[in-house]
């Protein structure tokens, strides 16, 4: 009898740590079940990177669909490559869609924001994105401020 | 005090030496026998769940309280100063990655040193102290086998489990304080989470983590039980060693892993 109270109390602790691994991989790192095999890929070309993270999200009016799983240099052309992740369940991506790196607040993560255009051909599995607009870079944005206002100050 | 010769210091030296490759030596062999090779009687499995529920199920209580409390302090420190910066919804991936990277397996080991490496080290000690080990062996039954093995796997198995534990309840700490008492918006805060944790990078490095330091402060609390002085001063020296060697063990790897698995080189 006491050993069966023992087998009992060894059974619950290690079917509490399995509980926890689970809880760990579902709601701490978001560990989905389906698997990569319901995306597919999607180039897009920036001029400007700056500040993009691979496993940053991608975004359409807000929603998530997919995630950056890859970023670099194109050596022709100098522009950076961002290869995407897409949700298979979003298939009606138009050829001249656009893409964005925007920031979510004013300090928080950089992510790629999509939005369709209205051409009947739709992407496919490894196509591109030409319709591109960099991230915003605060120190550009300064030095444009100030060139304006020195500009300004001479045309007085 | 004598003044000691040049000589006599070299002759010191040497020894010290001598002793700490005959500790290692001997440390080395011990675990291998313990471990590998045939079991000598049976019942095994009843001797491992005997062992499992004295070091890890009475572990439980002070690890799932300890794990608590910690996750909630993370919570509010990292609350105070990140909503400074208007960014208090991170406070989940902070607590998260805080948790699952360091303190979940650091702390855990450092009080399963505390709790349970004591106990194993004493334990042994005191059979040795009363010749209980030299019983066993007269009657035929190999020591090794019979009391270190079942420790040895008790440890291995559940502090990995008891560190998990440990980071789930904390992170369930934190996200208490966060959500319930401070306001911090749950949807963003699990999300944040969510997004800033990677399941294969953080957890299963943490679970690795874990894993090490069970090895490690189970092997030495129980070769210092099985190498101590027959006598209750020697006893008392090794539960002193145990928790000592331990805690340093652990921090010193733990270091050395973060660099191997964090580091970007």
């Amino acid at each position: 009898m006491q050993n069966r109270t023992l087998e009992i109390g060894v059974g619950m602790f290690l079917l509490a740590g399995i509980l926890a691994l689970v809880l760990l991989a579902l709601r701490v790192s978001g560990l989905s079940t389906s698997s990569t095999t319901d995306t597919y890929k999607l180039y897009a070309y920036f001029d400007n990177i700056a500040g993009l993270t691979v496993r940053a999200k991608v975004s359409m009016a807000g929603v998530t669909i997919g995630k950056v799983t890859a970023i670099d240099l194109d050596h022709d052309h100098f522009t950076g490559r961002v290869t995407m992740q897409i949700d298979k369940r979003v298939n009606n991506l138009t050829t001249d869609s656009t893409a964005s790196i925007l920031t979510a607040g004013l300090l928080g993560e950089k992510y790629v924001g999509l939005s369709v255009g209205g051409e009947d051909t739709v992407l496919k599995d490894g196509g591109t994105i030409h319709d591109t607009q960099s991230s915003l870079v605060l120190e550009d944005l300064i030095g444009k401020f100030l060139m304006n206002s020195v500009n300004n100050k001479d045309a007085k | 005090m004598r003044k000691k010769s040049l000589l006599e210091r070299i002759r010191l030296l040497g020894r010290s030496a001598i002793d700490i490759v005959g500790v290692l030596g001997r440390s080395g062999m011990f675990l291998m026998h313990a471990l590998v090779g045939r079991r000598g009687i049976g019942g095994g499995f009843q001797l491992l769940v005997k062992q499992l529920y004295s070091v890890g199920v009475m572990s439980l209580l002070i690890v799932v309280v300890s794990g608590m409390f910690i996750g909630m302090v993370l919570a509010l420190q990292g609350f105070s100063i990140l909503a400074k910066y208007g960014s208090e919804q991170a406070t989940g991936q902070m607590v998260a990655l805080t948790l699952l990277r360091e303190l979940g397996p650091v702390v855990t080991a450092l009080l399963f040193a505390g709790r349970a490496g004591s106990a194993l080290t004493a334990e042994i000690g005191n059979m040795k102290a009363t010749e209980q080990l030299s019983s066993l062996e007269m009657i035929g039954v190999d020591p090794l086998k019979y009391i270190a093995a079942p420790r040895l796997w008790a440890g291995f198995i559940s502090l990995p489990v008891l560190a998990i534990i440990f980071s789930v309840v904390g992170i369930w700490g934190g996200s208490w304080v966060a959500i319930d008492w401070l306001g911090v918006y749950d949807g963003s805060f699990w999300a944040n989470m969510q997004n800033s944790v990677n399941f294969n990078e953080d957890v299963i490095n943490g679970v690795i983590k874990s894993i090490v330091f069970a090895f490690v402060v189970t092997w030495i609390a129980v070769f210092q039980g099985y190498d101590c002085e027959a006598t209750s001063e020697g006893i008392s020296r090794a539960t002193t060693k145990t928790v000592v060697y331990s805690s340093l063990a652990i921090l010193g790897l733990d270091f050395i892993l973060t660099a191997l698995m964090f580091g970007d080189f």
